[in-house]
């Protein structure tokens, strides 16, 4: 036992824990840091860490600029007076040919290291051309700056905004009910399909469970070894019937397909609660029946209150399936109004070509976040959870 | 008066009820409605017609359909092992006797619940092959050998093994499964196997191993099922169900999604559901073979 505890042991035990910890936590850190930057930050090579905000002093005035390049050799800034701000040109000082340049004035000498930047505007101005300039590196005062303003822009333009629309430089399209949405609608459909379905699957499975485990009846071990047979079928088989199904009960392009199954049991649930009904005293059901209890009032009353742990943990992965889940809002949600979050994102990126990353990170963020707050006050259940469904399933 | 064994049936058929619905609806009937469409050419918008075999004979010469499988069984031959790997050391080094483990395993957990759409559009971003965080790092180091890093998902020689790699930051699921299972493992068979002169590495080899192969077992059964169904990340990264770029990652439940509903080619859809069916099945059936012979269940 003692090399467990040697200072070596420990440091290499800590350090790769620690290590692989880092890498499997970085993405997510990435995807917040992308999703505060300004677009251009984002394409940065090598790429900064944080958001940051670069200010020069213009005519007594400080003004954010982007830093486009850095100046490589000393080199003289040309500019030249024209409509729309007029043109600039940064030139090799060695060997200038004045002549070659006439009408430009030499507005200022570089020298290598220099900072070749553009005015940035604030998100609402855009009438006119960007100042450009050229400043040594001691001009430009640098902070960080966390662009959380990316956050409405990316929602509004998930709804089908366009970015100039949602940073309001451009009039908005009139909103149309039938083809546009908001991104409150995608929250509230997905809330919808969340709910409605840990509902019907926390009651409907308890109830179907409670006659597998808590009553004797004929055909009762014929029927639960069927259940536990559905269990091999894989998606794909049941797709296209099921696409029929839903199509004659009038349910495609609507939420229902989503969550309506969940209220007629799943077998992996049914098999979940059965176990855990299977582990409560059954002299507590017979002392209710002589009693005089009814079974139901059993079941509600006895059972499922002592059943806590197990409805929580099939309430906890409902949830998680149906805010994660993606092909079945692709297979059955045909209209933008409809769409759930996990759909609205992806229409979201196929629409916009990827380019955006901030935004398309920032969409991403939000739809990260609940399950991340869930998982942190609930890592007890789900921790159990995959435990007793994992080792024991 | 009912009699009573009438009436205890009629009791569990209560309860029962809403599942009998449900299973006869949800999957009994798409079940046997699929293996006859599989049969048929079916189109949806017209009454399924018989053809008899004709979709299986197609199948077997559809190279696109071949291409999808090996797409998927290459998938599933690396993502599989390498995820059983990574997460049975991450479950050994959460096992040792470290602080914060509780810390550390929320660590490695959380990817793995991370909705598969926001994850496809963070390793799309890491991926990105001129502004990607992952070229920024690699470029640099390629460059010493004067080369350049892969442009992963624009690659049709990479676009898989990048999946396999975005595949391996969730496996928390299996690691906090292997955890629970090495926990199991009685203090007292390591103890006996130190005091024999076991070194960690034979201990390894011969008591915690064994002692956690029927999870291993399970997990690396369900990773397959889950391989060989692999869809949202594919879908998403390539751009829709074409498998992009030059069809490398078109697996097989996107050639099946597509079949079905762009072609409305239903019922060669079908017969393409019931062949993944089998393929499953006689995969699970091999493992199980394997099983039998190298699995320890503890009595």
């Amino acid at each position: 036992m003692t090399s467990r505890t040697s200072p070596p042991y420990r440091f290499a035990l800590y350090g790769l824990l620690g290590g692989l910890a880092l890498l499997f936590v970085f993405p997510l850190v990435w995807m917040f840091v992308t999703s505060l930057k300004p677009a251009e930050q984002t394409m940065e090579a090598p790429p900064t860490w944080l958001p940051m905000e670069h200010r020069v002093s213009w005519g007594g005035e400080r003004v954010e600029v982007n830093l486009d390049a850095r100046v490589a050799s000393p080199s003289l800034w040309l500019v030249r007076d024209g409509p729309s701000g007029g043109e600039h040109r940064l030139v090799p000082a060695e060997g200038f040919d004045p002549a070659a340049f006439s009408g430009w004035r030499v507005a200022a000498r570089a020298e290598s290291g220099w900072w070749l930047v553009t005015e940035r505007f604030s998100t609402k101005v855009r009438e006119r051309v960007p100042r450009r300039d050229v400043v040594p590196p001691g001009a430009v005062e640098t902070r960080v700056r966390p662009r959380w303003e990316n956050y409405p822009v990316a929602l509004a333009s998930m709804g089908g905004r366009s970015v100039e629309e949602a940073e309001g430089t451009v009039q908005e399209r009139p909103f149309n009910p039938e083809t546009d949405a908001t991104f409150l609608t995608f929250l509230a459909n997905t809330v919808v399909v969340c709910v409605l379905g840990v509902l019907g699957a926390v009651l409907s499975n308890a109830i179907i469970a409670y006659g597998f485990a808590r009553l004797k009846w004929r055909g009762r071990d014929a029927l639960f070894a069927l259940t536990l047979a559905t269990m091999m079928v894989p998606f794909p088989v049941l797709m296209v019937p099921l696409y029929g199904v839903f199509k004659d009960l009038g349910w495609v392009g609507t939420l229902l397909p989503l969550w309506a199954p969940a209220w007629f049991g799943s077998a992996f649930n049914i098999f979940l609660m059965r176990q855990f009904f299977r582990t409560i005293p059954e002299e507590l059901s017979e002392a209710a029946r002589i009693d005089g209890a009814s079974e139901w009032r059993i079941f509600w009353r006895i059972v499922l209150p002592l059943s806590r742990p197990v409805l929580a943990v099939v309430a906890l992965f409902h949830f998680l399936h149906a805010w994660n889940d993606f092909l079945g809002p692709l297979l059955y949600l045909t209209r933008k109004p409809t769409f759930t979050l996990a759909l609205a994102l992806q229409n979201f990126q196929s629409q916009q070509g990827g380019v955006q990353w901030h935004h398309l990170m920032a969409a991403s963020m939000v739809t990260v976040l609940p399950v991340i707050v869930l998982f942190f006050f609930a890592q007890k259940t789900f921790i159990r959870g995959i435990a007793t469904t994992g080792s024991k399933g | 008066m009912m009699h009573g064994e009438t009436r205890r049936l009629l009791r569990g058929l209560g309860f029962t009820g809403l599942w009998i619905v449900g299973l006869g609806v949800f999957t009994a009937y798409p079940v046997l409605a699929s293996l006859y469409y599989s049969f048929c050419d079916y189109s949806i918008l017209q009454r399924p017609v018989w053809i008899g075999l004709e979709n299986f004979r197609e199948l077997a010469s559809d190279d696109v359909f071949w291409l999808s499988l090996r797409n998927t069984l290459f998938f599933a031959a690396f993502s599989v092992p390498l995820g059983t790997i990574v997460s049975l050391s991450l479950a050994l080094l959460l096992n040792q006797e470290v602080r914060g483990r509780a810390f550390f395993r929320a660590l490695f957990y959380l990817p793995s619940i991370v909705p598969a759409v926001a994850s496809s559009m963070l390793w799309l971003w890491i991926f990105n092959g001129q502004h990607g965080v992952l070229n920024q790092a690699l470029a640099p180091i390629f460059a010493l050998w004067g080369g350049q890093p892969p442009a992963w998902l624009g690659d049709p020689a990479w676009a898989k093994p990048a999946l396999v790699l975005m595949s391996l930051w969730g496996v928390g699921n299996s690691t906090i499964i292997y955890l629970a299972g090495l926990q199991d493992v009685p203090r007292e068979l390591h103890e006996s196997a130190e005091l024999d002169g076991a070194g960690p590495l034979r201990r390894l080899w011969h008591v915690t191993l064994p002692m956690i192969s029927p999870v291993i077992y399970f997990n690396v059964v369900m990773g397959m099922i889950g391989a060989m169904q692999v869809f949202t990340q594919a879908f998403i990264m390539s751009g829709g169900p074409d498998g992009n770029p030059a069809r490398s990652t078109l697996f097989y439940a996107l050639y099946l999604y597509s079949t079905a509903f762009y072609d409305l080619r239903m019922g060669y859809a079908s017969a393409m559901a019931w062949v993944l069916f089998l393929l499953i099945a006689v995969l699970t059936w091999s493992a199980n073979r394997i099983a039998a012979k190298r699995v320890h269940y503890a009595s």
